[in-house]
């Protein structure tokens, strides 16, 4: 279970995060919604350890964030960052098996490669996509990249920031798909950031909404549309009129 | 009153922005040191800086020098007709680059390719988030970008400072040799006979200093870069600036610790 607790962040004069509190259960999918600047992407890098919280605990199986050993706890995460964060001077293999070719999960440069190719093979991508760069593929097809990174160590948690920004409603349909099918396949806790309400459904079973830094309503995706919370039912319908200001 | 004071302010934040900023970079220092000493270890990553920082500046620092060469000994020789001292070409050549020259211009040429381009790409990396995906991936970036990057250049830069030290010797040499009328065997001899091995020791020593502080530039602007495209320009420019006016401070201590009477 990863639990945050009266988590609070400020950069600057900028108060992100103050007071923010949410559990996730493990080998569920929660997804995190709510405008820009509410502290979404803030509230997932506290967890890696990326950001470091002002004050507040964050506790992932009920080992604090932060302490022991930062190696085997990150070993745990696997994450799709919001534009792929790809390597750009690494052929699509070599990033997909980052791991597996140094530090503790090092292995042999072939098997490296088997693997990456079965992680691809699992988005939907060809194996010569391998031995490409980056650069010479689709928004569409790095963030299935990504992707494949994000499983190749098949870790218990897998982090998704914006899964689907820039992508056409054919292509984020179809990265919504895998996203669900690999965490139900692989029985991993996910956790994903997203405005993309078509995401949500496909993806979530539970879904907290986010508004100046802390949790405004979290349930199960079934009772999103009746939970009665003037927020999230402005989110949901896209309306300009109610408690968010359109204009922040 | 606080027309006054504003000025005051203004100069509080300036100095507080600035110790920040020296503040931030002492403790950068100091963790990339100590990052030297402790595994793990990239090879690769290590291999490929010795190649972009150490061979491939090659042609620049090679035609760099050869020039700089080239045009000491036709000011030497056309200056020291002005006291009939034409014939001290080859020793003040030699000494000029060896001690001076070599290091400052192959350091500054070095902050120009290599400063550059390390800030550039280690800002880009932070600002589409290749860095954090590093940390993601249980890597540390101080070891995985910074490390291998400050010791090659802390190897190369003094090897091609030597090269540069030759190959500007060289310039002078064919300069002297073909234009001004010097004999060749001459010429050799009292380059050889002049120099001391102070000399090349303080130019390699300049070089080793000179790398560290072009690389540590480049990883340090790289590192704080700011977002966007704004951002990876201004961490280019600050990193270049930075590094050539700290390789040319050092040099002035450098020289004074070598050679003060």
């Amino acid at each position: 279970m990863i639990r945050l607790d009266n988590v609070h962040k400020t950069f600057g004069s900028n108060r992100v995060l103050r007071g923010l509190t949410l559990e996730i259960e493990r080998g569920t999918s929660m997804v995190i919604i709510g405008g820009s600047g509410t502290g979404k992407s803030v509230a997932l890098k506290c967890i890696l350890g990326l950001v470091t919280p002002d004050s507040g605990t964050i506790t992932v199986d009920g080992q604090q964030a932060g302490t022991g050993d930062r190696d085997a706890f990150l070993a745990r995460f696997g994450m799709l960052f919001q534009g792929g964060a790809l390597f750009d001077s690494l052929p699509v293999w070599q990033n997909v098996s980052f791991r597996h070719l140094r530090g503790s999960l090092k292995k042999p440069k072939e098997q490296a490669r088997e693997i990456a190719i079965e992680k691809l093979r699992r988005v939907g991508l060809k194996a010569s996509v391998a031995d490409q760069l980056p650069a010479e593929l689709s928004g569409g097809m790095q963030k299935r990249v990504g992707l494949a990174r994000a499983i190749a160590a098949d870790p218990e948690i897998i982090f998704f920031d914006e899964p689907t920004t820039g992508l056409d409603p054919i292509m984020a349909g179809v990265i919504n798909d895998l996203i669900r099918e690999i965490v139900v396949e692989m029985g991993a806790t996910a956790m994903t950031i997203t405005h993309d309400m078509s995401s949500v459904r496909a993806i979530a079973d539970n879904v907290a909404m986010l508004h100046e830094g802390v949790i405004k309503w979290t349930g199960p995706v079934a009772q999103m549309d009746n939970s009665g919370d003037p927020y999230l039912e402005q989110f949901i319908t896209g309306s300009a009129e109610g408690p968010i200001e359109a204009i922040r | 009153m606080s027309s006054v004071l504003a000025p005051l302010a203004l100069i509080g934040a300036l100095t507080m922005n600035v110790l920040a900023k020296l503040g931030r970079f002492v403790l950068f220092l100091l963790r990339s040191f100590s990052h030297i000493f402790r595994p793990p270890y990239y090879p690769k990553e290590f291999a490929i800086s010795l190649l972009t920082i150490g061979w491939l500046s090659l042609p620049v620092v090679g035609l760099t020098a050869i020039f700089t060469g080239g045009a000491l000994a036709l000011q030497i020789y056309s200056g020291g007709a002005r006291f009939n001292a034409e014939a001290v070409v080859p020793q003040i050549v030699a000494i000029g680059m060896v001690r001076e020259l070599g290091p400052v211009l192959v350091g500054l040429m070095i902050a120009a390719r290599v400063t550059s381009s390390i800030a550039a790409e280690i800002a880009t990396m932070k600002v589409t988030e290749q860095i954090d995906a590093l940390v993601t991936l249980s890597t540390n970036p101080m070891k995985y970008l910074v490390v291998p990057r400050l010791l090659a250049a802390l190897i190369t830069v003094p090897l091609l400072v030597g090269i540069g030290d030759i190959i500007g010797i060289a310039g002078g040499y064919a300069v002297g040799v073909q234009n001004l009328g010097f004999n060749p065997a001459a010429y050799l001899k009292n380059t050889a006979d002049f120099l001391e091995l102070r000399d090349i020791v303080s130019s390699l020593v300049k070089g080793g200093v000179f790398g560290v502080i072009a690389a540590l530039m480049g990883c340090f602007y790289g590192m704080h870069s700011d977002r966007g495209a704004q951002g990876v320009g201004r961490a280019t420019k600050g990193s270049v600036e930075a590094a050539a006016i700290l390789i040319l401070a050092a040099n002035f201590v450098l020289t004074g610790l070598f050679f003060s009477v």
